[in-house]
């Protein structure tokens, strides 16, 4: 079993590094690093401030955007390739066909992050010409990116699993979106004087990603540290969440009708 | 030449010639829309509803704010304008969007609290701006170091000046020259010398250049402030024990009333008027001098001599 989940991953790795739109977004990722270089030097007292923010910023919305635009296809281009058939016909499961999948898409997205985290120290030591010890507590804003990310992977496949790769590209921005704004729906719900609006509001508020509480650049751009609970809080509450959108899809793709 | 090269090289020439013609256009399109067209508009007023819009990733998005503000002062600056209206709406925004922007706060409420040409005129809203700033945070010795400097500098107010000065130097880590500003408040108030010690100060903690060049300006207004009733003393003096007004700088030289010509920070020979009144050779050069200039030439920025009730 494990076997299968690696060499499908594995496999979605490789087919994912050789998709042209990851090297194009990466580099449009570096690039704006770079470019807060420039930036910094036109305003004045913020020069630092400005490559983490810009770095860390870039390095997030061209993960997520990498997140869906590959995501999105992943059952999809199976199928219309008919290689899922050829593939389901030998000993693997369905859900392992997912698990392989999200894997994958996470080792590539992990990987590219790697590159760019890189990226954007080499411009962060350009900058500075030393690191510094509040330069590591960068490292726990790129940790929050990667579980972002894998929760985007996660839901990404989900609407892969039972939509189109258009309509699943706007879901899941829909979704990205929505998670931002996640902390005023519970502002909402707690202001709502109805009993019904205020539950659904909350039922809303649970049900879309929290990416607010998993984006610290702003802390970490200004060296405050992270209260090593809410590393762990947040690094559980991405796992469940991810888990709970991957669970989603392996039921929806058990019971689709392939044929 | 083949049908492709020929193809490639046409293009490639129609490419540069087009790029080059929307280059130019732009130029001339710029041209015909008037700068306050251009930099006048603030299309989003509120700070709440820009930092929703920011998805999250505020801190860029201050810094964006932040910049633009710069951008905006440097431009007006330049000009020399009057009027810096959309100035605090673009630092209320930064500092929303991020209250620990500390920058942001210094050079903002400079920008603000000086007189036009040379800023927004507004010191009680860089008052207020710093105070906010000091809400947020309270730790951050700068900030009562700014509140204090405009309260000097700006209002004149130096019982203000000096609890400013005063609050900053309870704070932990603050430098120990805040007591020391705190103590020359009180006992000076409007003293050149320390006017000339903040604006040190000023110059010695940044490494901008616009500010660098802001307290040079200032320290040489004091220089000039302070040297030209010296000499118009040394004038009347001259006058009261020859009978006469010197005709010039080198005849009190000569007669040993001077030890040297006197230059002006810039290095130009101060000019020795007929009734005896001196002046400098550019006053716009030397922007925020009160002394040295022609009659009927307003100051950039108006010192007013301390008064008892200033001082504590």
């Amino acid at each position: 079993m494990t076997s299968r989940i690696a060499w499908i991953a594995f496999n979605t790795f490789r087919e994912a590094v050789r998709e042209r739109v990851l090297y194009n977004l990466v580099f449009f990722a570096l690039l704006m690093v770079g470019s807060a270089l420039l930036f910094g030097g036109i305003s004045i007292g913020v020069e630092r401030l400005f490559l983490i923010n810009l770095g860390l910023t870039s390095i997030s919305l061209f993960g997520v955007l990498i997140a869906i635009f590959l995501g999105i296809g992943l059952v999809f281009k199976e199928m219309e390739k008919r290689t899922l058939y050829t593939m389901l016909s030998r000993p693997v499961r369905r859900w392992e066909f997912i698990l392989g999948k999200f894997f994958g898409l996470a080792g590539t997205l992990v990987v590219n992050t790697f590159f760019m985290t890189v990226g954007f120290y080499a411009a962060l030591f350009y900058l500075e010409r030393s690191f510094t010890p509040a330069d590591a507590q960068l490292l726990v804003a790129l940790y929050f990116i990667v579980l972002q990310l894998l929760m985007v992977t996660a839901l990404a496949l989900l609407f892969s699993t039972f939509s189109s790769p258009v309509l699943s590209a706007v879901f899941a921005f829909a979704l990205f979106i929505a998670g931002s704004f996640a902390e005023d729906l519970r502002a909402f719900a707690a202001m709502s004087e109805v009993a019904s609006t205020r539950w659904m509001a909350v039922a809303a508020a649970y049900l879309v990603p929290n990416f607010s509480a998993l984006n610290v650049i702003s802390s970490v751009a200004h060296g405050q540290p992270v209260a090593g609970a809410l590393i762990l809080g947040n690094t559980l509450y991405a796992l469940f969440y991810a888990g709970a959108a991957l669970f989603a899809a392996i039921l929806i793709f058990e019971h689709r009708n392939l044929k | 030449m083949s049908e492709r090269k020929r193809t490639t090289v046409v293009f490639s020439a129609l490419l540069v010639l087009s790029l080059a013609g929307s280059a130019v256009m732009l130029g001339r399109v710029d041209a015909l829309r008037t700068g306050a067209t251009l930099e006048e508009v603030l299309y989003v007023t509120s700070p709440r509803t820009v930092k929703r819009m920011s998805l999250g990733y505020h801190g860029l998005m201050a810094d964006i704010y932040w910049t633009r503000a710069v951008q905006y002062f440097g431009r007006k600056h330049q000009v020399r304008a009057r009027r810096y209206d959309l100035l605090l709406p673009l630092l209320d925004i930064t500092t929303t969007l991020d209250p620990q922007l500390i920058p942001a706060y210094e050079f903002g409420s400079i920008f603000l609290a000086q007189q036009p040409p040379e800023g927004a005129g507004l010191p009680d809203a860089a008052v207020a701006f710093v105070e906010r700033g000091i809400r947020e945070n309270p730790t951050e010795w700068r900030l009562y170091y700014h509140l204090g400097f405009i309260h000097f500098v700006e209002r004149k107010d130096y019982r203000a000046a000096a609890a400013a000065f005063q609050r900053g130097s309870e704070v932990p880590n603050a430098h120990p020259w805040m007591r020391v500003l705190a103590a020359a408040m009180a006992q000076f108030g409007g003293d050149t010398r320390t006017a000339r010690f903040l604006w040190q100060r000023i110059y010695e903690s940044t490494q901008d250049k616009l500010i660098r060049s802001n307290a040079v300006k200032r320290l040489r207004a004091l220089e000039v402030d302070e040297v030209v009733p010296q000499l118009e003393a040394v004038v009347q003096l001259y006058q009261q024990r020859t009978g006469h007004l010197p005709a010039s700088f080198m005849e009190m030289l000569s007669a040993g009333y001077l030890r040297a010509l006197p230059v002006d920070p810039l290095g130009y020979p101060y000019k020795l008027m007929p009734d005896g009144r001196v002046e400098v050779q550019s006053p716009d050069d030397l922007p925020f001098i009160t002394k040295g200039l022609p009659p009927g030439e307003q100051p950039t920025f108006v010192y007013t001599p301390p008064q008892p009730k200033d001082k504590l």
